[in-house]
Order: structure tokens, then sequence, then C-alpha cells
């Protein structure tokens, strides 16, 4: 039995696009989660902009200051659904039966990856638009904007493997969204909210070297035009990275671990 | 049967030694309790297979190494001459699994559910949408075919889940308790599905805990406990090891059951001091009769004497009880 480079890549395309079909057809109709994660962000969008707002000092208008870090809590908030959603396969689900099956070892998790990024950007695009409503004003041309939702793009998809593996690692159900809510929390201990100055010594070390520090930075950068530095490429290291890491990873994962080992 | 179902799947023929399920000295531990403890066993293609045994024998774990999910700690299973380890990709290309849990989308429809295994297994969407259409028939699930599955009660769960694994038309069946759960009528659906497939020339490993679904559909029986195989035979053969009847007498009260139990011992009677019974396997009429006249001689009249057929107990009772010692004694 011959497995080519060519079958193996075909069988990748097509079993992912049933499962990718699959996996968007639960989103659909998981609606209440898919409320939350476009509800729960924007909430917060107010939250920051109009209860903590006045008292915390950026030096710009806070609503532009704290509109990226949001898109980035909107994204792991989405984080923790996708890590659910495999975790449920897992364990009540149908992840045994496509164990059993000739399927190639990535297209499950690849199914949900590829779903679970394109209702995290659509989600995103949701919060943009709230923020603009609430007086987000950026600056940027077509070229800029292009830049942004490509770096955000980047950083949904290495967030998304990282919790498809989260669901694939955790016990149950529950502890599959905990742990994805650890991403979701990221972005406050980040200059996504506050300035990393204002931060005890030992907190601006984790701030400044974490991924959701440069991405912030450079969203901010590209969007308002504040100086992004070298913010851009440690970002996009960040993200190929833990991709890089991430998807053959939980490609071994999928065939490893089963509801009861 | 036609073949348009095989564009995934490979028939059993071209294997060289023959067997279609081959399993040797398999082993596996969780942690440190040792669960399979060396089991043997070999399936001829086409052929069904029984595994019966206790709760926690380890028929389960059997299944889910013999279906690549588990991996062995030591010996080997064969599943159409494949390795199930190092070939795992091919095993799949053979095999259908019912698992004692099931394993279907609980957000999809019964019908999406069957559609997308199709597509999976590459039959085109079209194909995959008749074999869905076929397989709801089969299992009775036309009513709640496009409602989520989520909806579905325990037993129209397990009849897709059966549905699931016939898709491809797999050429080596593994079916974990495929009836437990099942209303009279679904169970006997079921077992026409598995009569269906052995017509179609379909291997058919399946573990239960009743002995007449075992009596009905297998050509072979192979009692587990503990981890080990204690009896491996046809069913005819394992029934007149274990006494093709099992008679019940009962006694007025402790005192005549006790005589009665006494002088039965070369028999195996299993005592029920609640219920007064001594319980014991027959082979035929005239046995019963013997049994009557030896307490007639003590002039021991029982209560009332009545013949049932063997249950799953009585094959516990007169194997599992009687091989244990030998087991522990001849630990490999
Ligand atoms: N993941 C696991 N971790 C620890 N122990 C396990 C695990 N899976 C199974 N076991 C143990 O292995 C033994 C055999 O389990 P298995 O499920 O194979 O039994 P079974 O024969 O299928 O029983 P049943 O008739 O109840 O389905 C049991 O003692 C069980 O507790
Ligand atoms: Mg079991």
């Amino acid at each position: 039995m011959t497995t080519t480079t060519t079958t193996r890549r075909s069988s990748l395309v097509t079993d992912s696009r049933v499962l990718i079909g699959r996996s968007a057809r639960h989103i659909v109709r998981s609606t209440d989660a898919l409320l939350i994660s476009f509800v729960l962000p924007v909430f917060q969008l107010l939250l920051f902009v109009y209860v903590f707002g006045g008292a915390i000092a950026t030096g710009t208008d806070y609503v532009n200051y704290v509109a990226p870090g949001i898109i980035l809590v909107a994204a792991g908030f989405g984080a923790a659904i996708t890590a659910t959603a495999v975790n449920a396969d897992l364990t009540e689900g149908l992840m045994d039966r496509l164990r059993s099956m000739p399927i190639h070892p990535s297209a499950a998790v690849t199914g949900h990856v590829v779903a679970s990024t394109a209702r995290n950007l659509v989600v995103t695009a949701l919060v943009v638009a709230v923020a603009l409503v609430v007086g987000f004003r950026p600056t940027a041309g077509a070229w800029e904007w292009v830049a942004a939702i490509g770096v955000l793009s980047l950083f949904v998809l290495a967030i998304t493997w990282i919790s498809v593996i989260m669901g694939l690692v955790a016990k149950s159900v529950e502890a599959a969204s905990g742990f994805a809510f650890f991403i979701a929390l990221l972005p406050f201990v980040s200059g996504a909210f506050v300035p990393t100055e204002t931060m005890p010594d030992a907190l601006r070390v984790v701030a400044e070297n974490q991924p959701v520090t440069p991405i912030v930075e450079t969203a901010r950068g590209l969007l308002l035009g504040t100086p992004i530095g070298n913010s851009a490429w440690v970002s996009i290291a960040w993200c190929v990275g833990i991709l890089a890491v991430a998807a053959p990873t939980a490609a071994m994962l999928f065939r490893r671990r089963t509801r009861d080992a | 049967m036609q073949t348009p179902y095989a564009s995934r799947t490979r028939s059993t023929d071209e294997v060289p030694s023959g067997m279609a399920i081959e399993v040797h000295g398999l082993t596996k531990s969780f942690g440190e309790v040792p669960v399979l403890k060396g089991i043997d066993l070999e399936v001829q293609p086409g052929k069904v297979l029984a595994l019966l045994g206790p709760n926690g024998a380890g028929k389960t774990t059997t299944v889910r190494i013999l279906a690549t999910l588990l991996r062995p700690d030591g010996g080997r299973a064969l599943v159409g001459g494949c390795d199930v380890v190092t070939q795992a990709a091919q095993a799949r290309r053979l095999i259908g699994l019912t698992g004692q849990e099931t394993s279907v989308d609980g957000l999809l429809t019964g019908r999406e559910n069957l559609t997308m295994l199709g597509r999976l297994w590459r039959l085109g969407t079209r194909a995959a949408e008749r074999r869905a259409e076929e397989l709801l028939a089969l299992m009775d699930l036309q009513g709640a075919a496009d409602r989520p599955v989520r909806t579905y009660s325990g037993g129209m769960r397990r009849r897709l889940d059966l549905a699931a694994s016939l898709v491809a038309a797999p050429a080596i069946m593994f079916l974990d308790e495929p009836t437990t759960g099942l209303d009279p009528l679904a169970r006997q659906k079921v077992w026409d599905a598995i009569g269906d497939l052995m017509g179609k020339g379909t291997t058919v490993l399946l573990t239960t805990q009743y002995l007449a679904e075992a009596d009905l559909l297998a050509d072979r029986v192979v009692v587990i406990d503990e981890g080990r195989v204690i009896v491996d035979g046809s069913p005819k053969s394992l029934k007149r090891q274990v006494g093709s009847e099992r008679a019940e007498l009962a006694f007025r009260d402790g005192h005549e059951l006790s005589v009665a139990a006494a002088l039965l011992d070369d028999n195996h009677p299993v005592v029920d001091r609640e219920d007064l019974t001594v319980g014991l396997a027959i082979d035929n009429p005239w046995h019963l009769h013997a049994i009557l006249g030896r307490l007639r001689h003590i002039g021991l009249a029982p209560l009332s004497a009545t013949v049932s057929q063997p249950t799953l107990d009585d094959v516990f009772i007169a194997f599992t009880e009687s091989q244990r010692p030998e087991a522990t004694k001849g630990a490999e």
C-alpha cells in the first residue's frame, strides 16, 4: 500500500473540508456560545471606556488605547469555546469513531481550527464595529488595515491551535474551558489596557515578554499611527513559532489521546 | 455485496495467515493495574466471535485495542493481517466499530452524521446521502432522521451508532455490547443487521452479556475473566460443558436445603438460602430424572422442580469459579 505525498495531501484537504463543514454547523447551532463570544467583549469595551476610562491615564483617548486590546480579548473568549468543543468531541462525542477511521490525522483538528478561526474573525469584526460606534477613531489607510487584519488573523489562528491542544489535553469540558479562559486573561497582563510602565517590576517583565504586548503594539501602531518599532517582527515570530509547535502537537494528540487514557 | 463503498476499504481475502482477527499474548495495564494478562484469540474470515465476561473482565479494552484506539503494552493484534500498532492506518480501512459508549455527533442530525461519515469514507456526496438513507431505514430511524442526535433516546443513539459503523460496509466489525439497552424490537433489528453482515461474509467480533445472543449469532464463544481467556469454543460445546439446561429445586426449609445441597455436591449446586432453592446444570432430561431419583432415595421431596435455559450466570459459575484457582496458580 503506497501512501504518496499527493494522496496524503488530498486526503487532508478532502477530510478537512468535510469536518470544517461539521464544525461550522456546530457554531451556527450553538447560538448561546456565539452570542456570549460577542457580548462579553462588547460589554468589556463599554466597561473600560465608560467606567474605567476616566481613571486610567494613557496620554491618548482611552477608547483608542483600549480597543485593540479588547479585540484580542474577544479572540481569547473564542478560544475557550474552541477548547470546549474539541473536548466535548473527545469526552462525549465523535472522536473515537474518527480515530478508528482512515482519515488524515490532522483533519479533525483542522476542521475545528478553520471553523473557529472564521467564527473568531467574524466576532472580531463585530467588536471593531461597536468600537467605531463608541468613538474608536483609527487613522489607518487601506494598507495599514490590511496589515492589521493580517496580524490579528495570525494571532487568532495561533491561539485557536493552542485552544485545540487544551481541549485535547483537558480531562473534562469544564477544565478545557477553564484552561482557555487563561488565554482570555493574557491581554490583561500586557500593554493592552494599561501601559506596562505602570506595573510592578516582576509583572512588567512578564507583560513585556508575552505575545499579546507586541501584537497589541503592532495593531495600535498600524491602526493609530503610534510607533511600532520591532513589535511587528516579534509578533510574527511568536505566532509562527506557536503554529509550528502547536499544529504537529495537536495531530499527535488526536491519535494518542482517547476518552479514557 | 456490491463494491461501491470500497474505495477506502480493502477485502481481507489477500491476508496470508488466513485469520481475519488474530490476537497473541495481548497485555495492557492502566497505571499499575493489569487489565489484560495475555489474551489469545483468532477469528476466521466471515465468522462471528462472541466475547463474554463479567464487568471489568477486559472486553472493552480488547475491542479498543483491536480498533486501534488503545495501544497494547505487549503481545500482538492483527486485523485482516495488519498489525494494529505498526499498520494502524491500513487496519483502519478494514474495520467498523460500535463502541460500548456511542460515538456520534450530538449537534448534527442522524442523517447528517451518516452523510458526513460516508463522505469521509469517500463515497461521494450523492452516494453518501443514499447510503445514509438506506441505513436510516435499516435501523428504523427515518422518523428521527432530521432531528439533532442530542434529542435521541438511548436506544435510538445506539442504533444510529451501529448504522454509523456500517457506512463503509467494513470487512471486520467490532460490536461492543450492541444490544445493551435496546427494547426487544430494536434488539431484533440489530440481530437482523448482524445476520445481514454474516450473509455478506463480514467478520464480526461482538461482546455481550446475553448468552442467548451469543448462541443465536456466534460461531465461536470466548469467555474472558480478569484479563484472561478461560473458555474458548463453539456455543454448543460451551453449553455442553455448562449443562444445556438448568434445574431449580425448591425446598421447605434450610435443613432440607442443606441436605439436598450436600447430596448433590458433585453437580456444582448453586444454593440460594433466601429462596431455599438449589440450582443445577442438567445435560438432558434423564439427568434431572436421576437427580430426583437420588433425592427420593433419601426420602427428600422438593416442593417444585423447574427447568430453564442456561444463562450467562451459569456459564460464569461453571467456568469462572472452577477455573479461578487454576488461573491464579498458573500465573504466566
Ligand atoms: N482508562 C482506564 N483507566 C484505569 N482503568 C481502566 C481504564 N479503562 C478500563 N479500566 C479498567 O480495566 C478493567 C477492564 O475494563 P473493560 O472496560 O475492558 O471491561 P469490560 O469487560 O468491557 O466490562 P463491562 O462488561 O463492564 O463493559 C476494569 O477493571 C476497568 O476499571
Ligand atoms: Mg465493556
